[in-house]
């Protein structure tokens, strides 16, 4: 069996900070990480693959640092990583994304064997959107599992996988054929540490660098921000409410004081909210 | 990748952003709204996204559509009926019984067709698990743009829809444009938009449309629907009063501080992003851009420096009550009411007050 996960290297965005003046991101300095999405991705990718046999590659799109997620990913188990890099990517959407993408898992297919299963992480953790899983799994035919909390079954023979997808009110179990594309939800495996050969083994590997062109791409306008339909027009931080924060006096005040004067503020700007409580205390 | 640009300013005077309008896109027209029924049961993010909707098109001089879809006798035609209630002129509804369960096959050949054949020019969507996976292929079938999780929806002079959401894991707002492609696609979170006012008596007219699929064309089979209890779901999304708290609270512990006081007023409890992160607090519990939206008519918040992404997730309660050390902290740019002082000593303080303003005996009990 041949699995492909899709991987995203991310700024730790716990570790984002935004110049004060300017409004623009202060990149120095922001640690890198695989997007936490991706990981309960490979870690259920691996488990398959020691199941039932096979391979699992890894696959992201980035700058060239972007390799280091890659390795990473083999430090965990992964038997082979493919970066994609070419600076018509830049400024790519999830439309130009799952273009690029779909391309390299085609010429995957080719070079390596065709996958079974594509995986991509639920969302990332920068973008947030969710769309590029879906969107590979349009442009290759694959049937489309998203949100899976449980992988039930996947049968090589009959070309099937059963899993638990998480819907509104409840969890779906479905039915459908190989190849598929799966997102897992979060929490719903969590990542080995990789052996010590795995460590020595990604150390010495090479990973598998395509441009554009190598992964057969002719057509550019398709790309990066060009191929992008979505324009961003404005980054911006929030203007503050017109009206500054009501502060509260502390000084001089035991906590117990500026508590009732708190509630005092409170109950007269919201004589709704002290009505309400109110009324559930004489229901007592 | 994303919806993030490669740096902030990214687009800024774009050629392609000047260019007009291809001629095939021209008659597409009119806002549509998908409407999300599962189980006979309209998700309440569609009527919020109707009552968006209803401005949109407004500005636009235009019609609002809601599409609705499901099996036979599951609910179509009062969802539709309902929609009216809620804003829409017009109602498409695609019966059958192939889409008596939501399926991606089946789903995004059906809404794909509808765009096809009656080209809306904006199509909002749920950001629900259905609406983002359905979203995303429908987009990607008909090669336009797709903003997620929108936090404001606006029309430009030149009638392009202005998308605006959190990025960089929401730590500044970025508003995007689908320019030169057609529908305009969006999706916005439950909660974020505010309910509209139900006009009961309101009507407009049923379009039905019949899509061709056979259940014997259809692949992925549904094996079983396990429904949730709800038991353990927490209402925070719901709740009218909400306490929360952040890092300042300075450990796990101190997150029993958040507890009490929420029991005291029988409000709910949430929490930022780092407590999720760090562990100390359950993820349904998180609050803001990757947590739960609220609209609660009093947010208390403990502890909470006040993120971007934290804050569109708040900024629909009525009231919010911000305590903090750090007087500079984000929170107090919009929050109605502060105080400076740590969490940590204040919390006890403010839920004993509140226990004796509540108590039945209490000589400050509150008129009934």
């Amino acid at each position: 069996m041949h699995i492909v996960v899709c991987i995203k290297q991310v700024p730790d965005s716990a570790q984002i900070r935004v110049h004060p003046v300017t409004n623009t991101i202060m990149r120095q300095g922001v640690p890198t990480i695989i997007n936490p999405y991706d990981l309960f991705s490979l870690e259920e990718a691996m488990r398959w693959r020691d199941k039932l046999g096979g391979e699992v590659t890894v696959l992201t799109m980035g700058p060239p640092s972007a390799a280091d997620s890659l390795r990473k990913a083999l430090t965990y188990g992964a038997d082979r990583a493919v970066l994609l890099t070419d600076r018509f990517f830049a400024g790519s959407d999830t439309l130009a994304t799952s273009y690029a993408l779909s391309a390299a898992l085609a010429k995957i297919g080719e070079a390596f064997g065709a996958p079974d299963i594509v995986f991509t992480g639920k969302q990332t953790i920068d973008g947030d959107t969710a769309q590029v899983g879906p969107g590979i799994a349009k442009r290759l035919d694959l049937k489309q599992l998203t949100y899976v909390s449980r992988i039930v079954d996947v049968d090589l023979t009959s070309r099937s996988i059963v899993a638990e997808r998480r819907a509104e009110g409840g969890v779906q179990v479905l039915m459908t054929q190989l190849p598929a594309l799966v997102t897992m939800l979060e929490g719903t495996n969590e990542i080995r540490r990789g052996s010590l050969d795995d460590a020595l083994r990604a150390a010495r590997a090479d990973v598998v660098v395509w441009s554009a062109a190598d992964a057969g791409i002719s057509d550019l306008q398709k790309c990066g921000l060009r191929g992008s339909p979505t324009v961003v027009k404005r980054v911006f931080a929030p203007p503050p409410r017109s009206e500054k924060a009501e502060l509260v006096e502390t000084h001089g005040r035991a906590p117990a004081e500026s508590a009732d004067a708190l509630i005092d503020i409170i109950f007269a700007r919201a004589p709704g909210v002290e009505a309400d409580l109110a009324k559930s205390v004489s229901g007592f | 990748m994303s919806n993030a640009p490669a740096s902030p300013q990214a687009g800024g005077g774009r050629a392609s952003m000047k260019k007009e309008l291809p001629e095939r896109f021209k008659s597409y027209r009119h806002v549509w709204v998908f409407v999300e029924l599962e189980r006979g049961h309209v998700h309440s993010v569609s009527w919020e996204l109707m009552g968006e909707g209803r401005k949109l098109a407004d500005k636009l001089g235009v019609e609002l559509a809601a599409v609705v879809m499901g099996g036979v006798d599951a609910g179509v035609r009062e969802a539709a009926q309902e929609s009216f209630a809620y804003g829409a002129d017009v109602a498409y509804v695609v019966e059958n019984p192939v889409l008596a369960d939501y399926r991606n096959e089946t789903y995004s050949k059906a809404l794909t067709d509808l765009v096809n054949t009656h080209k809306p020019e904006i199509l909002l969507l749920g950001a629900t698990t259905l609406g983002r996976d359905l979203a995303g292929s429908v987009a990607t079938t008909l090669l336009t743009g797709l903003t997620a999780d929108c936090t404001e929806l606006d029309v430009d002079a030149d009638k392009s829809l202005a998308a605006t959401r959190p990025t960089f894991g929401g730590s500044l707002l970025c508003t995007i444009y689908t320019l030169n492609f057609r529908p305009q696609m969006a999706t916005v979170r439950p909660r974020v938009m505010q309910m509209p006012r139900r006009q009961d008596g309101r009507d407009g007219r049923i379009v039905p449309f019949d899509v061709d699929l056979r259940e014997d064309d259809i692949i992925t089979k549904l094996l079983r629907f396990v429904p949730d209890r709800d038991s353990n779901k927490s209402n925070l999304a719901y709740a009218d009063i909400v306490v929360s708290g952040g890092m300042g609270l300075q450990s796990a512990e101190n997150y029993q501080l958040v507890r009490q006081l929420a029991s005291v007023l029988g409000a709910e409890y949430g929490c930022s992003r780092p407590l999720v992160q760090k562990g100390w607090v359950p993820a349904e519990r998180q609050i803001g851009q990757t947590g739960k939206t609220i609209r609660p008519k009093l947010y208390i918040a403990a502890g909470i420096s006040g993120a971007i992404q934290h804050r569109v997730g708040v900024d629909g309660a009525d009231m919010i009550v911000a305590i903090n050390t750090d007087r500079n902290a984000p929170i107090f740019d919009f929050a109605h009411l502060g105080i400076v002082t740590d969490a940590v000593r204040f919390l006890p303080a403010l839920t004993e007050a509140f226990r004796k303003r509540l108590s039945p005996h209490s000589k400050d009990r509150l008129a009934g």
